[in-house]
Protein backbone atom coordinates (compact mmCIF):
# COMPACT_ATOMS: atom_id res chain seq x y z
CA UNK A 1 0.00 0.00 0.00
CA UNK A 2 1.70 3.05 -0.88
CA UNK A 3 1.06 6.56 0.88
CA UNK A 4 -0.89 8.05 -1.36
CA UNK A 5 -3.58 5.15 -1.46
CA UNK A 6 -3.49 5.74 2.48
CA UNK A 7 -4.11 9.32 1.73
CA UNK A 8 -6.63 8.98 -0.53
CA UNK A 9 -8.57 6.73 2.03
CA UNK A 10 -7.95 9.44 5.10
CA UNK A 11 -9.60 11.79 2.72
CA UNK A 12 -12.66 9.18 1.66
CA UNK A 13 -13.27 8.76 5.46
CA UNK A 14 -13.33 12.61 6.44
CA UNK A 15 -15.59 13.14 3.16
CA UNK A 16 -17.82 10.33 4.56
CA UNK A 17 -17.87 10.94 8.18
CA UNK A 18 -18.74 14.87 7.31
CA UNK A 19 -20.86 14.22 4.76
CA UNK A 20 -23.44 11.61 7.08
CA UNK A 21 -22.93 14.07 9.87
CA UNK A 22 -24.21 16.79 7.82
CA UNK A 23 -26.80 14.43 6.22
CA UNK A 24 -28.40 13.69 9.64
CA UNK A 25 -28.13 17.11 10.32
CA UNK A 26 -30.72 17.93 7.36
CA UNK A 27 -32.48 14.62 7.65
CA UNK A 28 -33.37 15.39 11.32
CA UNK A 29 -34.96 18.69 9.98
CA UNK A 30 -36.46 16.94 6.89
CA UNK A 31 -38.13 14.20 9.36
CA UNK A 32 -39.90 17.09 11.39
CA UNK A 33 -41.38 18.40 8.19
CA UNK A 34 -42.72 15.27 6.86
CA UNK A 35 -44.16 14.70 11.16
CA UNK A 36 -45.53 18.18 10.43
CA UNK A 37 -46.98 17.75 7.29
CA UNK A 38 -48.34 14.00 8.08
CA UNK A 39 -49.87 15.88 11.15
CA UNK A 40 -51.68 18.34 9.15
CA UNK A 41 -48.74 21.32 10.20
CA UNK A 42 -46.05 23.16 8.80
CA UNK A 43 -43.28 22.26 11.27
CA UNK A 44 -39.86 23.97 11.75
CA UNK A 45 -40.46 27.37 9.08
CA UNK A 46 -39.18 30.00 11.37
CA UNK A 47 -35.12 29.76 12.17
CA UNK A 48 -33.22 31.95 10.53
CA UNK A 49 -36.23 33.99 9.01
CA UNK A 50 -34.85 37.41 10.14
CA UNK A 51 -31.57 36.48 8.36
CA UNK A 52 -33.27 35.80 5.50
CA UNK A 53 -32.83 31.59 5.09
CA UNK A 54 -35.51 30.14 3.85
CA UNK A 55 -37.45 27.14 5.02
CA UNK A 56 -35.82 27.01 8.31
CA UNK A 57 -32.19 25.38 6.94
CA UNK A 58 -30.51 26.68 9.92
CA UNK A 59 -32.94 25.30 12.30
CA UNK A 60 -30.43 21.93 12.32
CA UNK A 61 -27.56 24.28 13.73
CA UNK A 62 -29.94 25.68 16.03
CA UNK A 63 -30.71 21.96 17.15
CA UNK A 64 -27.51 21.13 17.41
CA UNK A 65 -26.26 24.15 19.32
CA UNK A 66 -28.89 23.31 21.76
CA UNK A 67 -27.50 19.87 22.06
CA UNK A 68 -24.54 21.20 23.16
CA UNK A 69 -25.13 23.79 25.39
CA UNK A 70 -27.89 21.95 27.10
CA UNK A 71 -27.00 20.95 30.94
CA UNK A 72 -25.22 17.70 30.58
CA UNK A 73 -26.58 15.61 33.79
CA UNK A 74 -24.67 12.69 34.94
CA UNK A 75 -26.63 11.35 38.34
CA UNK A 76 -24.49 10.03 41.41
CA UNK A 77 -26.03 6.57 40.85
CA UNK A 78 -24.42 5.45 37.45
CA UNK A 79 -21.64 3.39 36.17
CA UNK A 80 -19.73 5.92 35.03
CA UNK A 81 -16.97 4.77 32.35
CA UNK A 82 -19.69 2.62 31.00
CA UNK A 83 -22.05 5.30 31.00
CA UNK A 84 -19.76 7.46 29.26
CA UNK A 85 -18.95 4.85 27.21
CA UNK A 86 -22.48 3.27 26.06
CA UNK A 87 -22.78 6.35 23.46
CA UNK A 88 -19.77 6.13 22.14
CA UNK A 89 -20.35 2.64 20.87
CA UNK A 90 -23.61 3.40 19.33
CA UNK A 91 -22.17 6.42 17.32
CA UNK A 92 -18.73 4.06 16.67
CA UNK A 93 -20.88 0.95 15.42
CA UNK A 94 -23.07 3.17 13.27
CA UNK A 95 -20.05 4.93 11.91
CA UNK A 96 -17.50 1.88 10.79
CA UNK A 97 -20.53 -0.32 8.76
CA UNK A 98 -19.91 2.75 6.37
CA UNK A 99 -16.10 1.86 5.68
CA UNK A 100 -17.47 -1.17 3.38
CA UNK A 101 -20.33 0.74 1.82
CA UNK A 102 -19.56 1.44 -1.66
CA UNK A 103 -21.11 5.09 -2.65
CA UNK A 104 -20.69 4.58 -6.23
CA UNK A 105 -18.74 2.56 -8.81
CA UNK A 106 -16.14 0.82 -7.47
CA UNK A 107 -13.60 -1.16 -9.79
CA UNK A 108 -10.30 -1.54 -11.18
CA UNK A 109 -11.44 0.28 -14.53
CA UNK A 110 -12.61 3.30 -12.19
CA UNK A 111 -10.42 6.57 -11.57
CA UNK A 112 -11.71 6.39 -7.56
CA UNK A 113 -13.28 3.63 -5.78
CA UNK A 114 -16.43 4.98 -4.32
CA UNK A 115 -15.62 3.19 -1.04
CA UNK A 116 -13.22 3.82 1.91
CA UNK A 117 -12.48 0.04 2.44
CA UNK A 118 -12.29 -1.27 -1.65
CA UNK A 119 -12.29 -4.83 -2.36
CA UNK A 120 -13.66 -6.13 1.00
CA UNK A 121 -14.88 -9.83 -0.09
CA UNK A 122 -17.19 -9.88 2.63
CA UNK A 123 -19.21 -6.52 2.92
CA UNK A 124 -22.15 -7.98 3.51
CA UNK A 125 -21.14 -9.53 6.85
CA UNK A 126 -19.27 -6.82 7.89
CA UNK A 127 -21.91 -4.25 7.81
CA UNK A 128 -24.25 -7.18 9.61
CA UNK A 129 -21.19 -8.13 12.41
CA UNK A 130 -20.55 -4.37 12.98
CA UNK A 131 -24.50 -3.65 13.01
CA UNK A 132 -24.94 -6.26 15.79
CA UNK A 133 -22.71 -4.64 17.61
CA UNK A 134 -24.84 -1.83 18.42
CA UNK A 135 -26.78 -3.66 21.13
CA UNK A 136 -23.61 -3.23 23.13
CA UNK A 137 -24.26 0.53 23.28
CA UNK A 138 -28.05 -0.17 23.99
CA UNK A 139 -27.22 -3.08 27.03
CA UNK A 140 -24.20 -0.73 28.78
CA UNK A 141 -26.17 2.21 28.63
CA UNK A 142 -29.18 0.18 30.43
CA UNK A 143 -26.76 -1.35 32.78
CA UNK A 144 -24.72 1.54 33.32
CA UNK A 145 -27.79 4.16 33.96
CA UNK A 146 -28.05 2.18 37.37
CA UNK A 147 -31.63 2.41 37.11
CA UNK A 148 -34.22 -0.19 36.92
CA UNK A 149 -36.36 1.69 34.39
CA UNK A 150 -33.04 2.28 31.96
CA UNK A 151 -31.89 -1.72 32.73
CA UNK A 152 -35.16 -3.25 31.58
CA UNK A 153 -35.37 -0.75 28.55
CA UNK A 154 -32.13 -1.89 27.51
CA UNK A 155 -32.83 -5.74 27.81
CA UNK A 156 -36.24 -5.39 26.21
CA UNK A 157 -34.45 -3.64 23.38
CA UNK A 158 -31.25 -5.82 23.25
CA UNK A 159 -33.90 -8.84 22.79
CA UNK A 160 -35.58 -7.14 20.13
CA UNK A 161 -32.28 -6.30 18.29
CA UNK A 162 -30.80 -9.74 18.34
CA UNK A 163 -34.39 -11.20 17.58
CA UNK A 164 -34.26 -9.55 14.15
CA UNK A 165 -30.98 -9.84 13.58
CA UNK A 166 -31.99 -13.41 12.23
CA UNK A 167 -34.30 -12.43 9.74
CA UNK A 168 -32.09 -9.88 8.30
CA UNK A 169 -29.20 -11.71 8.11
CA UNK A 170 -31.71 -14.80 6.45
CA UNK A 171 -33.03 -12.66 4.17
CA UNK A 172 -29.91 -11.46 2.71
CA UNK A 173 -28.57 -14.88 1.74
CA UNK A 174 -31.10 -14.75 -0.75
CA UNK A 175 -29.74 -12.37 -2.73
CA UNK A 176 -25.88 -13.61 -1.64
CA UNK A 177 -26.95 -16.63 -3.16
CA UNK A 178 -28.05 -15.43 -6.28
CA UNK A 179 -25.01 -12.91 -6.95
CA UNK A 180 -22.62 -15.51 -6.29
CA UNK A 181 -21.05 -13.28 -3.90
CA UNK A 182 -20.76 -11.03 -0.82
CA UNK A 183 -19.19 -8.62 -1.76
CA UNK A 184 -21.27 -5.48 -2.95
CA UNK A 185 -20.00 -4.32 -6.05
CA UNK A 186 -19.82 -7.94 -7.35
CA UNK A 187 -24.36 -7.91 -6.25
CA UNK A 188 -24.58 -4.53 -8.08
CA UNK A 189 -22.66 -5.77 -11.03
CA UNK A 190 -24.93 -8.62 -11.31
CA UNK A 191 -28.18 -7.13 -11.10
CA UNK A 192 -26.73 -4.65 -13.52
CA UNK A 193 -26.66 -7.17 -15.70
CA UNK A 194 -29.57 -9.17 -14.81
CA UNK A 195 -32.67 -7.74 -12.97
CA UNK A 196 -33.01 -5.62 -9.83
CA UNK A 197 -32.79 -7.50 -6.85
CA UNK A 198 -36.23 -7.30 -5.17
CA UNK A 199 -37.83 -8.39 -8.95
CA UNK A 200 -35.64 -11.75 -7.80
CA UNK A 201 -36.07 -11.69 -4.29
CA UNK A 202 -39.41 -9.99 -3.50
CA UNK A 203 -40.01 -11.85 0.15
CA UNK A 204 -36.58 -11.11 0.97
CA UNK A 205 -36.79 -7.95 0.19
CA UNK A 206 -40.07 -7.33 2.53
CA UNK A 207 -38.39 -9.22 4.90
CA UNK A 208 -34.84 -7.56 5.14
CA UNK A 209 -36.54 -4.17 5.02
CA UNK A 210 -39.20 -4.85 7.95
CA UNK A 211 -36.26 -6.18 10.04
CA UNK A 212 -34.11 -3.21 8.71
CA UNK A 213 -36.63 -1.33 10.36
CA UNK A 214 -36.62 -3.31 13.74
CA UNK A 215 -33.03 -2.55 13.95
CA UNK A 216 -32.57 1.10 13.38
CA UNK A 217 -35.10 1.35 16.16
CA UNK A 218 -37.51 2.85 13.80
CA UNK A 219 -41.20 2.29 13.79
CA UNK A 220 -43.36 1.22 14.36
CA UNK A 221 -40.22 -1.12 16.17
CA UNK A 222 -38.95 1.81 18.48
CA UNK A 223 -39.77 0.07 21.34
CA UNK A 224 -36.26 0.79 22.63
CA UNK A 225 -37.52 4.54 22.74
CA UNK A 226 -41.10 4.36 22.93
CA UNK A 227 -41.14 7.74 24.64
CA UNK A 228 -44.69 8.08 25.24
CA UNK A 229 -45.53 5.01 27.42
CA UNK A 230 -42.17 3.65 28.66
CA UNK A 231 -40.31 6.70 30.35
CA UNK A 232 -37.36 6.40 27.79
CA UNK A 233 -35.83 2.99 27.93
CA UNK A 234 -32.44 2.53 28.07
CA UNK A 235 -31.37 6.30 27.43
CA UNK A 236 -33.34 7.94 30.32
CA UNK A 237 -30.96 8.88 32.32
CA UNK A 238 -29.25 10.52 29.19
CA UNK A 239 -29.49 13.81 28.74
CA UNK A 240 -27.75 16.41 26.14
CA UNK A 241 -25.26 15.69 24.22
CA UNK A 242 -25.18 12.14 25.42
CA UNK A 243 -28.74 11.81 24.34
CA UNK A 244 -27.87 13.16 21.13
CA UNK A 245 -25.28 10.66 20.40
CA UNK A 246 -27.59 7.54 20.64
CA UNK A 247 -29.89 9.53 18.45
CA UNK A 248 -26.51 10.31 15.73
CA UNK A 249 -26.48 6.66 15.94
CA UNK A 250 -29.54 5.95 15.29
CA UNK A 251 -29.72 7.70 12.07
CA UNK A 252 -26.52 6.95 10.93
CA UNK A 253 -27.70 3.48 11.56
CA UNK A 254 -30.86 4.39 9.23
CA UNK A 255 -28.41 5.47 6.05
CA UNK A 256 -25.91 2.60 6.52
CA UNK A 257 -29.61 0.25 5.98
CA UNK A 258 -31.26 2.52 3.26
CA UNK A 259 -27.77 2.09 1.27
CA UNK A 260 -27.64 -1.62 1.56
CA UNK A 261 -31.17 -2.13 0.67
CA UNK A 262 -30.39 -0.16 -2.28
CA UNK A 263 -27.38 -1.88 -3.06
CA UNK A 264 -28.98 -5.65 -2.87
CA UNK A 265 -32.50 -4.74 -3.97
CA UNK A 266 -32.62 -1.69 -6.10
CA UNK A 267 -29.63 -1.90 -8.24
CA UNK A 268 -27.42 0.36 -6.43
CA UNK A 269 -26.09 3.22 -9.13
CA UNK A 270 -27.84 0.92 -11.79
CA UNK A 271 -30.48 2.33 -14.01
CA UNK A 272 -31.37 -0.38 -16.57
CA UNK A 273 -30.49 0.25 -19.99
CA UNK A 274 -28.59 3.29 -18.87
CA UNK A 275 -24.87 2.28 -17.09
CA UNK A 276 -23.05 -0.79 -16.69
CA UNK A 277 -20.41 -2.10 -14.97
CA UNK A 278 -18.00 -1.44 -17.47
CA UNK A 279 -18.33 2.11 -17.93
CA UNK A 280 -15.31 4.37 -16.36
CA UNK A 281 -14.54 7.86 -16.53
CA UNK A 282 -15.32 10.86 -14.38
CA UNK A 283 -18.39 11.53 -15.57
CA UNK A 284 -19.83 8.22 -15.30
CA UNK A 285 -18.95 7.89 -11.61
CA UNK A 286 -20.27 11.22 -10.85
CA UNK A 287 -23.91 9.70 -12.56
CA UNK A 288 -23.47 6.85 -10.53
CA UNK A 289 -22.81 8.60 -7.22
CA UNK A 290 -25.73 10.36 -8.33
CA UNK A 291 -27.99 7.97 -8.66
CA UNK A 292 -27.21 5.68 -5.32
CA UNK A 293 -27.53 8.52 -3.53
CA UNK A 294 -30.63 9.45 -4.79
CA UNK A 295 -32.24 5.99 -4.49
CA UNK A 296 -31.26 6.27 -0.66
CA UNK A 297 -32.73 9.64 0.04
CA UNK A 298 -35.82 8.10 -1.84
CA UNK A 299 -35.49 5.00 0.75
CA UNK A 300 -34.56 7.18 3.79
CA UNK A 301 -37.88 9.18 3.12
CA UNK A 302 -40.24 6.36 2.54
CA UNK A 303 -38.69 5.21 6.24
CA UNK A 304 -40.06 8.53 7.46
CA UNK A 305 -43.07 8.08 5.43
CA UNK A 306 -44.43 4.73 7.72
CA UNK A 307 -42.90 6.41 11.00
CA UNK A 308 -45.52 8.77 11.02
CA UNK A 309 -48.12 6.33 9.35
CA UNK A 310 -48.25 2.75 11.93
CA UNK A 311 -48.77 2.57 14.91
CA UNK A 312 -45.91 0.59 17.36
CA UNK A 313 -46.35 -2.63 18.24
CA UNK A 314 -46.69 -4.24 21.18
CA UNK A 315 -43.78 -6.16 22.66
CA UNK A 316 -45.24 -9.81 22.69
CA UNK A 317 -46.65 -8.93 18.86
CA UNK A 318 -43.07 -7.61 18.01
CA UNK A 319 -41.58 -10.91 19.10
CA UNK A 320 -44.05 -12.94 17.50
CA UNK A 321 -43.97 -11.09 14.30
CA UNK A 322 -39.92 -12.23 14.39
CA UNK A 323 -40.31 -15.61 16.02
CA UNK A 324 -43.43 -16.59 14.67
CA UNK A 325 -43.78 -15.30 11.03
CA UNK A 326 -40.48 -13.45 10.27
CA UNK A 327 -37.27 -16.35 10.49
CA UNK A 328 -39.94 -19.00 9.35
CA UNK A 329 -40.82 -16.99 6.02
CA UNK A 330 -36.75 -15.95 5.62
CA UNK A 331 -35.89 -19.90 6.20
CA UNK A 332 -38.65 -21.06 3.18
CA UNK A 333 -37.32 -17.83 1.12
CA UNK A 334 -33.70 -19.27 1.43
CA UNK A 335 -34.06 -23.23 0.69
CA UNK A 336 -36.44 -22.22 -2.37
CA UNK A 337 -33.72 -20.31 -3.69
CA UNK A 338 -30.77 -22.07 -2.93
CA UNK A 339 -32.73 -24.88 -4.66
CA UNK A 340 -33.50 -22.82 -7.67
CA UNK A 341 -30.05 -20.93 -7.88
CA UNK A 342 -28.83 -24.89 -7.57
CA UNK A 343 -31.19 -26.09 -10.48
CA UNK A 344 -30.36 -22.90 -12.32
CA UNK A 345 -26.71 -23.37 -12.19
CA UNK A 346 -26.94 -27.49 -13.07
CA UNK A 347 -29.31 -27.13 -15.95
CA UNK A 348 -28.42 -23.71 -17.91
CA UNK A 349 -25.12 -22.44 -16.71
CA UNK B 1 -75.47 -6.98 36.20
CA UNK B 2 -75.50 -10.73 35.94
CA UNK B 3 -73.53 -12.36 33.10
CA UNK B 4 -76.50 -13.69 31.49
CA UNK B 5 -78.58 -10.49 31.82
CA UNK B 6 -80.20 -10.32 28.61
CA UNK B 7 -80.24 -6.71 28.23
CA UNK B 8 -76.26 -6.97 28.60
CA UNK B 9 -74.65 -6.07 24.43
CA UNK B 10 -71.84 -8.90 23.66
CA UNK B 11 -69.41 -6.97 20.94
CA UNK B 12 -66.87 -9.46 19.25
CA UNK B 13 -64.36 -7.87 17.75
CA UNK B 14 -64.91 -7.77 13.49
CA UNK B 15 -63.02 -10.71 12.28
CA UNK B 16 -59.90 -10.06 10.24
CA UNK B 17 -59.91 -10.91 6.40
CA UNK B 18 -56.75 -12.32 5.11
CA UNK B 19 -55.91 -9.28 3.80
CA UNK B 20 -55.73 -7.81 7.19
CA UNK B 21 -53.93 -10.92 8.44
CA UNK B 22 -51.25 -10.55 6.21
CA UNK B 23 -50.33 -6.89 7.91
CA UNK B 24 -49.05 -5.43 3.88
CA UNK B 25 -52.37 -4.31 2.16
CA UNK B 26 -53.43 -2.59 5.40
CA UNK B 27 -49.68 -0.78 5.96
CA UNK B 28 -50.14 -0.43 2.06
CA UNK B 29 -53.91 1.55 2.92
CA UNK B 30 -52.60 3.65 5.65
CA UNK B 31 -49.48 5.09 3.71
CA UNK B 32 -51.84 5.86 0.97
CA UNK B 33 -53.92 7.97 3.79
CA UNK B 34 -50.60 10.05 5.10
CA UNK B 35 -49.41 10.38 2.01
CA UNK B 36 -52.60 12.62 0.71
CA UNK B 37 -52.10 14.53 4.37
CA UNK B 38 -48.46 14.93 3.53
CA UNK B 39 -49.30 16.31 -0.21
CA UNK B 40 -52.14 18.05 0.67
CA UNK B 41 -49.85 20.28 3.35
CA UNK B 42 -47.12 20.34 1.19
CA UNK B 43 -48.69 21.60 -2.45
CA UNK B 44 -52.44 22.31 -1.79
CA UNK B 45 -51.73 24.78 1.86
CA UNK B 46 -54.10 22.34 3.60
CA UNK B 47 -52.28 22.80 7.20
CA UNK B 48 -55.03 23.22 9.31
CA UNK B 49 -52.87 25.32 12.41
CA UNK B 50 -52.46 28.67 13.26
CA UNK B 51 -49.26 30.67 12.11
CA UNK B 52 -49.73 31.91 15.56
CA UNK B 53 -48.21 35.55 16.17
CA UNK B 54 -49.46 36.42 12.43
CA UNK B 55 -52.91 34.75 12.89
CA UNK B 56 -54.70 35.10 15.52
CA UNK B 57 -56.82 32.79 17.39
CA UNK B 58 -60.34 33.58 17.89
CA UNK B 59 -61.35 31.62 20.83
CA UNK B 60 -65.19 30.85 21.52
CA UNK B 61 -67.25 33.42 23.55
CA UNK B 62 -67.33 31.26 26.74
CA UNK B 63 -63.40 31.28 26.68
CA UNK B 64 -62.07 31.60 29.97
CA UNK B 65 -58.89 33.91 29.74
CA UNK B 66 -57.57 36.34 31.96
CA UNK B 67 -59.45 38.51 34.77
CA UNK B 68 -60.74 41.81 34.42
CA UNK B 69 -62.22 44.25 36.57
CA UNK B 70 -65.05 45.47 35.10
CA UNK B 71 -65.96 49.73 35.91
CA UNK B 72 -69.67 51.27 36.34
CA UNK B 73 -70.83 54.26 34.54
CA UNK B 74 -68.87 56.91 36.89
CA UNK B 75 -65.13 54.43 36.04
CA UNK B 76 -65.22 53.32 39.44
CA UNK B 77 -64.60 49.52 39.70
CA UNK B 78 -67.75 47.70 40.79
CA UNK B 79 -66.52 46.06 42.84
CA UNK B 80 -67.99 46.37 46.71
CA UNK B 81 -65.18 44.16 48.32
CA UNK B 82 -67.68 41.36 49.74
CA UNK B 83 -65.07 38.37 48.93
CA UNK B 84 -67.44 36.24 47.78
CA UNK B 85 -64.53 35.59 44.98
CA UNK B 86 -61.92 34.99 47.03
CA UNK B 87 -64.12 32.73 49.08
CA UNK B 88 -64.87 30.89 45.98
CA UNK B 89 -61.88 30.43 44.44
CA UNK B 90 -60.20 27.16 45.07
CA UNK B 91 -56.49 27.99 43.53
CA UNK B 92 -56.82 30.64 46.40
CA UNK B 93 -55.02 33.59 44.32
CA UNK B 94 -57.46 36.50 44.96
CA UNK B 95 -56.32 38.28 47.55
CA UNK B 96 -58.40 41.49 48.23
CA UNK B 97 -58.01 44.53 51.24
CA UNK B 98 -61.32 46.59 51.34
CA UNK B 99 -61.85 49.60 53.03
CA UNK B 100 -64.67 51.96 53.30
CA UNK B 101 -66.24 53.57 51.18
CA UNK B 102 -65.66 57.34 50.61
CA UNK B 103 -68.64 59.29 51.53
CA UNK B 104 -68.99 60.35 47.84
CA UNK B 105 -70.06 56.72 46.83
CA UNK B 106 -73.24 56.34 48.33
CA UNK B 107 -74.27 53.36 46.83
CA UNK B 108 -71.83 51.31 48.48
CA UNK B 109 -70.15 50.47 52.05
CA UNK B 110 -66.63 49.36 50.63
CA UNK B 111 -64.35 49.06 48.09
CA UNK B 112 -61.27 47.63 47.07
CA UNK B 113 -58.21 49.64 48.13
CA UNK B 114 -56.34 46.58 46.89
CA UNK B 115 -56.95 43.68 44.70
CA UNK B 116 -54.76 41.43 43.49
CA UNK B 117 -55.10 38.00 41.78
CA UNK B 118 -51.86 36.16 40.93
CA UNK B 119 -52.53 34.93 37.61
CA UNK B 120 -49.26 31.71 38.18
CA UNK B 121 -51.99 30.10 40.27
CA UNK B 122 -55.37 30.92 38.99
CA UNK B 123 -56.80 27.80 37.55
CA UNK B 124 -58.87 29.77 35.16
CA UNK B 125 -62.07 28.05 36.57
CA UNK B 126 -64.81 30.81 36.76
CA UNK B 127 -66.05 30.65 40.24
CA UNK B 128 -64.57 34.04 41.12
CA UNK B 129 -66.92 35.21 38.32
CA UNK B 130 -69.85 33.04 39.43
CA UNK B 131 -69.46 33.72 42.82
CA UNK B 132 -69.62 37.82 42.28
CA UNK B 133 -72.59 39.15 43.62
CA UNK B 134 -72.11 42.37 41.26
CA UNK B 135 -70.84 40.93 38.20
CA UNK B 136 -67.46 43.39 38.81
CA UNK B 137 -65.08 40.22 37.97
CA UNK B 138 -65.09 38.67 34.91
CA UNK B 139 -62.84 36.22 32.65
CA UNK B 140 -62.11 37.75 29.00
CA UNK B 141 -60.99 36.35 26.08
CA UNK B 142 -57.22 37.44 26.21
CA UNK B 143 -55.64 34.36 26.24
CA UNK B 144 -51.88 35.27 25.48
CA UNK B 145 -50.60 35.90 28.33
CA UNK B 146 -47.05 35.85 29.39
CA UNK B 147 -44.61 37.27 31.28
CA UNK B 148 -40.80 37.49 32.26
CA UNK B 149 -40.84 36.70 35.66
CA UNK B 150 -43.42 35.48 38.40
CA UNK B 151 -43.59 38.98 39.62
CA UNK B 152 -45.17 40.89 36.49
CA UNK B 153 -47.88 37.91 36.35
CA UNK B 154 -49.44 38.97 39.57
CA UNK B 155 -51.90 41.46 38.28
CA UNK B 156 -52.85 43.99 40.76
CA UNK B 157 -55.98 46.26 40.68
CA UNK B 158 -54.87 48.91 38.40
CA UNK B 159 -53.42 46.65 35.94
CA UNK B 160 -56.92 44.58 35.84
CA UNK B 161 -58.86 47.62 35.53
CA UNK B 162 -56.79 48.00 32.67
CA UNK B 163 -57.92 44.54 31.16
CA UNK B 164 -61.59 45.99 31.21
CA UNK B 165 -60.32 49.12 29.24
CA UNK B 166 -58.69 47.02 26.91
CA UNK B 167 -61.43 44.64 26.08
CA UNK B 168 -64.54 46.73 27.16
CA UNK B 169 -65.27 46.79 23.59
CA UNK B 170 -64.74 43.49 22.31
CA UNK B 171 -66.18 41.94 24.64
CA UNK B 172 -69.14 43.50 26.81
CA UNK B 173 -70.32 43.04 30.08
CA UNK B 174 -71.54 39.35 30.28
CA UNK B 175 -74.57 39.71 32.13
CA UNK B 176 -75.12 44.12 31.80
CA UNK B 177 -75.30 44.82 28.23
CA UNK B 178 -77.06 43.32 25.59
CA UNK B 179 -74.69 41.41 23.32
CA UNK B 180 -74.19 42.52 20.22
CA UNK B 181 -76.25 41.30 17.17
CA UNK B 182 -74.91 38.37 15.58
CA UNK B 183 -72.73 37.27 18.50
CA UNK B 184 -74.25 34.43 20.47
CA UNK B 185 -74.73 34.75 24.44
CA UNK B 186 -72.57 32.49 25.97
CA UNK B 187 -75.93 30.26 26.93
CA UNK B 188 -76.68 30.37 23.17
CA UNK B 189 -73.29 28.97 21.97
CA UNK B 190 -73.54 26.45 24.84
CA UNK B 191 -77.00 25.61 23.31
CA UNK B 192 -76.03 24.97 19.91
CA UNK B 193 -74.74 21.33 18.83
CA UNK B 194 -72.39 22.35 16.65
CA UNK B 195 -70.99 26.27 16.30
S1 LIG C 1 -60.81 31.66 37.82
FE1 LIG C 1 -60.96 30.21 39.52
S2 LIG C 1 -58.87 29.99 40.20
FE2 LIG C 1 -58.91 31.79 38.93
S3 LIG C 1 -59.22 33.46 40.35
FE3 LIG C 1 -61.21 32.84 39.64
S4 LIG C 1 -61.93 31.38 41.14
FE4 LIG C 1 -59.74 31.60 41.43
S1 LIG D 1 -67.10 38.86 44.53
FE1 LIG D 1 -67.20 40.64 43.19
S2 LIG D 1 -67.77 42.30 44.49
FE2 LIG D 1 -67.15 40.65 45.83
S3 LIG D 1 -64.99 41.06 46.18
FE3 LIG D 1 -65.05 39.71 44.46
S4 LIG D 1 -65.08 41.05 42.69
FE4 LIG D 1 -65.56 42.29 44.43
Amino acid sequence: MTIWVLIGILIKMLVVVGVTQGAVAYLILVERKIAAYAQDRIGPNRCGREIGVPFALIQPLADGAKMLLKEDVVPKYVTKPLYILAPWIAIATAMIGFAVVPFGPVGPNQIIDFQIAPNVDIGILYVLAVGSLAVYGVILAGWASNNKYAFIGGLRSSAQLISYEIPLGLSILGMVLIAGSLDMNRIMAWQSRHVWGILVQPLGFILFFTSAFAETNRLPFDLPESEQELVGGFHTEYSAMKFGMFFLGEYLHVITVSFITVILFFGGWDVPFVTSPDQSGLLWAIVKVGVITSKVGLVILFIMWVRWTLPRFRYDQLMDLAWKSMIPLALINLVMTAGIVQLVRTYWV
Amino acid sequence: MRVDDPKLKKIEPPTMSLGDRFYLPQVAAGLLVTAKHIFGVAFQDKAITVQYPEQQHVPSPVYRGVHRLNKDEEGRPKCVACMLCATACPAHCIDIVGATAPPSWPDREKYPESFVIDELRCIYCGMCEEACPVEAIELTGLYDLTGLSREEMIFDKAKLLSVFDVTRDAEPMKFTTPPPAGRPTPTQALDSPVS
